[in-house]
């Protein structure tokens, strides 16, 4: 009570001594972000816009977006995110499962736990690097796959190692909400195994998983260093053209590709990721 | 909570009932148990092999069968690769300060005297999450050919960008820490004492979020230590890129596996400390 009356008298006094010039004080903050973030995301929005000769606007450099070469790059996108985030749910899902069965100081949940944290990390060059190793011609341990260089089954195969992960990471804490009291429910009311879920757990987990596949979608979107180093020949996502259209002049011959095609990928994850929060309030509503 | 039956409670309802429920949950808890392990096993596998097959590729000798350190001897004597990680190191480190210097200041003042901007500095801090790094980098190539012309070609530059994308983990690491401790009843007793803002933040509040920081700064430093989209397309050379060069150029798979290898043992040392850390911190608490 008594930290609440220095507040008051403080802030009264303040307010005649100088018109609260505190919010300067996170200036350098702005200003940094500023440069770096919301000025590249302008230049971004406005060289989508803008015309190529650079004087006045356009909405005709939109067109690309609906070009067929530009359709494939963002359909690829989309099957490859779509089949990793589903797989990568479904399995991170069963493994969080696991996880949360088990005594929640245990060795086993600390290691998956800390495993999940590091491998959600590991996409990148390194991590295709790996599974050339594995199963790719330059290693080759395991078995010399033919099928490791076809567009979704190599790629994809290479994205769920860090999906899962992912998915562990974000869904155990509602996996963690499930009540074992809820479980011994069911089971008192002469409920079976397929019950609980099909009445119980899946209903309450439901917005959970949805939310969390949208997320590993937008992840998996986003990707870039992974399928550069496994493939660097031929573009077969929207980022790997992003990067073609910005480092040659050899695009969709089209003005500022870059920049329409980083638009068009602002605009889906904007959505999903919109999406995401939307659910995960939702997952709150009971999660606590 | 409280209206819920405890776990114990609920045992003691079902020793008053016949043995049927009871049976059917040991067995049902075998049937888990079984579950588990197979699961377990499964990712684990799924999960090791690649890393594996990565390092044992990396000690492998002239002939099959044979194994030699000769890889990982051959990235001391390549200075393209030396150079790399040491310029690697260097970004983790200044971009894990800058990210501190930039954070934790405003983080505490927002919270103690500018509460209504702090919903814009949250959102501004998580917004990097939307926009992928590819996305950042085309807007980013004219800001930093104006930096090439001021400030020098070196690929030291790149912790500009970094700290932009280090923002969200750090922003969630520190407020975790900053929500945990009453920041506003210590800077007032430590103000009422005769503090100024700097010691406030500096001596009261900085060793109660020292585990908050450690993770910030673990997990800006990891990320660094993996960056490849935005170095490659600024035409930077840090060691993700470097790694992308040697698988392209030469036919030396070995020091090219070595290196990966031993910078991905690093990242997981890092993080693995980050989690530990962690867990034991909030046991204890």
């Amino acid at each position: 009570m008594a930290a609440a009356a220095t507040t008051v008298g403080d802030r009264s006094a303040r307010a005649v001594r100088r018109p609260s010039l505190a919010w300067t004080g996170t200036l350098p903050f702005l200003c940094y972000v500023g440069i770096f973030l919301l000025l590249p995301t302008g230049i971004v929005l406005w060289g989508a816009i803008s015309k190529p000769t650079g004087h006045g606007l356009t909405l005709s450099n939109l067109k690309l977006l609906g070009s067929s070469a530009a359709r494939g790059f963002f359909l690829n996108s989309v099957e490859l995110s779509a089949i990793t985030a589903l797989v990568g749910a479904l399995l991170g899902a069963v493994l969080a499962y696991a996880v949360a069965s088990g005594n929640p100081n245990g060795v086993v949940r600390r290691i998956f736990l800390a495993g999940s944290g590091v491998l959600a990390q590991f996409g990148g060059v390194t991590l295709a690097f790996a599974f050339n190793a594995a199963i790719g011609p330059s290693g080759g341990f395991l078995t010399h796959a033919t099928w490791y260089y076809d567009f979704p089954q190599g790629i994809g195969l290479i994205y769920i190692y860090f999906q899962i992960p992912l998915m562990v990471l974000v869904f155990l804490p509602a996996v963690d909400g499930l009540k074992v009291q809820w479980r011994e429910a069911t089971e008192n009311l002469g409920g079976s195994t397929l019950q609980f879920w099909r009445h119980v757990g899946g209903p309450l987990l439901a917005p959970a998983f949805l939310g969390c596949t949208l997320l590993l979608f937008a992840n998996a979107l986003s990707a870039y260093a992974t399928i550069v180093a496994w493939e660097n020949q031929i573009s077969y996502v929207v980022t790997q053209q992003i990067s073609v259209a910005m480092t040659s002049e050899v695009g969709l011959s089209s003005a500022n590709e870059a920049q329409v095609l980083a638009l068009g990928m602002v605009v889906v994850v904007a959505l999903v990721m919109t999406a995401y929060a939307l659910l995960q309030r939702r997952t709150a509503r009971w999660l606590r | 909570m409280a209206e819920v039956t405890p776990l114990a409670g609920g045992t003691a309802l079902l020793e008053e009932t016949p043995a049927r429920p009871r049976r059917m949950q040991t067995r049902r808890r075998r049937r888990l148990n079984l579950f588990r392990y197979v699961v377990f096993v499964a990712f684990g596998l799924f999960f090791v092999l690649p890393i594996y097959a990565m390092v044992r590729f990396s000690l492998q000798g002239v002939k099959p069968g044979e194994y030699s350190l000769k890889a990982w001897r051959q990235i001391a004597s390549s200075p393209d690769l030396v150079g790399a990680i040491e310029i690697t190191l260097e970004l983790a480190i200044i971009t894990c300060v800058v990210v501190l210097l930039l954070l934790v200041p405003t983080m505490i003042w927002v919270r103690l005297r500018v509460q209504w901007i702090s919903r814009t500095v949250e959102f501004l801090c998580l917004l990097p999450l939307t926009i992928p790094a590819i996305v950042l980098v085309v807007g980013l190539a004219p800001v930093y050919r104006t930096i090439r012309q001021h400030a020098g070609l070196s690929a030291l530059q790149l912790f500009w960008a970094y700290a932009i994308l280090a923002l969200p983990y750090a922003y969630r690491a520190l407020a975790a820490g900053l929500d945990a401790i009453d920041i506003k009843t210590l800077s007032e007793a430590a103000r009422s004492l005769g503090a100024n803002w700097l010691t406030v933040m500096w001596r009261i509040i900085a060793p109660n979020i020292r585990q908050a920081l450690l993770n910030a700064t673990l997990l800006t430093g990891a990320l660094v230590l993996g960056e490849f989209t935005i170095a490659s397309l600024l035409l930077y050379t840090n060691l993700q890129v470097e790694l992308y060069n040697i698988s392209r150029a030469t036919l030396n798979a070995g020091v090219l596996f070595a290196t990966s290898a031993a910078a991905l043992i690093f990242t997981f040392v890092l993080l693995l400390i980050l989690s530990f850390a962690g867990r034991r911190r909030r046991g204890r608490g």
